[in-house]
């Protein structure tokens, strides 16, 4: 198989991969409702009562995932949008406009769930130190991103100018991640890091690790989705689009 | 270079008119304050790092506005895209231009708002200093939002809603540098921090405003 003789543009096109998408979708939900029942089956029931915290600790298998997946979501985005700019392709940009409203989503579960397990455990519902203030911060981005992009009316110039917020941006997400070790935070250091393994229990990181899975699953359906329904608003003009919508 | 950065000086310094509302609105934002929390001197003493840099933050905020748009409007921003200087010394030229006008006012008025506040003389350098090396900072990366939402409808508030979240380190190690000087801590670490984001915005800052324009413009 010869590097050069693939096209590595093939799906670039919106039709080609609108159909594409379409047939990933299903199989992506199906994968994430399968993934959520086994791993809140694991988390819920498999899992021990926390030594410290007893059963309150449970909502680590809703928060945990949604946090990183509004980081992978985000990175995603800013990946998308980079591809769209380096390539000029319409595709890249649709694509990170249909992930920031999920990664909003996840950013604002993580804040909202850490809020509600903050409350019992720390006493408090917020407190401003640097993991939860970089993750407000992450959620201002989303929104700054969404903002941008539909304030502009031309959308290719509106893809463009959100795209380079997107990587403008997208040096929070080291700083979410790391503030827990550059500053003494309230919030707990990392449980599960590649030189160190993990440092809890083997069920309770089983259920971590396979409920993040679901939610990956889940946003990937969910922004194929959105991202159908962007490629049929933009494409509107286009034969096929219009056939698609059945308006011909 | 020079000369773009000469201009935006003379008309700035023609339409002082500008320059001077900004001013007033740091002041009298920093002075609803005490209006609104009461005068216990102790709570303002407190309270007064985190306000001012707040008030600044939101005074350069209003002020970048006029960054590109005046250029924008009358075409002399496509001749600057055509010209032979590189877009991004170009653009650093007028971010300087821009902080001579609205940070550095602000880092020179801060020191009586400081007095208002009652903080302590040594609070008060503090203070002053923070906000010396703070403002070209947001300076640098406010002018990238202004070049994002050039001729863009309700430019303004979304202005402030893309750049004050990228603002919020230098806010935090800006009014963190006068806290730790009031606990006894070291205060050099905030600086080293203050001046590594001043050099890191410098350098990126100008570039990605420049492709910010190109983008703007076409």
């Amino acid at each position: 198989m010869q590097f050069s003789k693939i096209n590595w543009f093939k799906f670039a096109a919106p039709q080609r991969f609108y159909r594409l998408a379409g047939q990933i979708i299903p199989w992506c939900g199906a994968l994430a409702l399968v993934l959520t029942v086994i791993g809140l089956y694991v988390g819920l029931f498999l899992a021990p009562v926390d030594a410290q915290q007893g059963d309150s600790y449970r909502i680590i298998f809703i928060h945990v995932p949604s946090a990183w997946m509004s980081m992978v979501i985000y990175l995603a985005m800013a990946f998308w949008a980079a591809m769209g700019l380096i390539f000029n392709t319409r595709l890249g940009a649709m694509l990170a406009t249909a992930l920031a409203p999920s990664g909003a989503l996840m950013t604002f579960i993580a804040l909202w769930t850490g809020a509600l397990w903050g409350k019992p455990t720390w006493g408090t519902w917020w407190v401003w130190d640097a993991r939860l203030t970089s993750e407000l911060v992450l959620l201002f981005l989303y929104i700054g991103f969404m903002s941008l992009h539909a304030a502009i009316d031309d959308p290719r110039r509106a893809d463009r100018a959100a795209a380079l917020l997107a990587l403008i941006g997208a040096v929070n997400v080291p700083i979410i991640y790391f503030s827990v070790t550059w500053w003494n935070t309230l919030h707990q250091g990392a449980s599960i890091s590649f030189s160190k393994g993990a440092t809890i229990a083997t069920p309770m990181l089983l259920g971590m690790l396979v409920m993040a899975l679901a939610f990956w699953a889940y946003a990937i359906a969910i922004a194929l989705a959105r991202l159908r329904v962007v490629i049929l608003e933009r494409e509107q003009h286009a034969q096929w689009a219009r056939a698609e919508l059945g308006t011909v | 270079m020079r000369g773009v950065f000469v201009r935006d000086l003379r008309l700035a310094l023609r339409r002082r008119a500008d320059t001077a509302a900004a001013l007033f609105f740091f002041v009298i934002v920093a002075s609803l304050f005490p209006l609104g929390v009461g005068p216990e001197p102790a709570l303002l003493r407190t309270m007064a790092p985190g306000v001012v840099w707040v008030a600044a933050l939101l005074a350069s905020m209003l002020s970048l506005g006029r960054l590109f748009a005046d250029d924008h409007q009358d075409g002399t921003l496509e001749q600057l895209l055509l010209s032979v200087c590189p877009l991004p010394l170009i653009v650093l030229a007028k971010m300087a231009a821009h902080w001579l006008c609205s940070g550095l006012a602000l880092t020179l008025v801060a020191p009586l708002l400081a007095l208002q506040f009652g903080l302590p003389s040594s609070s008060i350098g503090v203070l002053a200093l923070s906000l010396l090396i703070g403002t070209p900072v947001l300076s640098l990366i406010g002018g990238i939002g202004a070049a994002l939402t050039v001729g863009v409808r309700g430019a303004g508030v979304l202005l402030s809603l893309l750049v004050l979240p990228l603002c919020v380190p230098v806010l935090i190690f800006g009014a963190g540098a006068v806290d730790a000087l009031a606990a006894g801590l070291s205060v050099g670490a905030h600086y080293s921090l203050l001046g590594a984001m001043l050099v890191l915005s410098l350098f990126a800052a100008p570039i990605a405003a420049a492709a910010a324009l190109r983008i703007a413009l076409e």
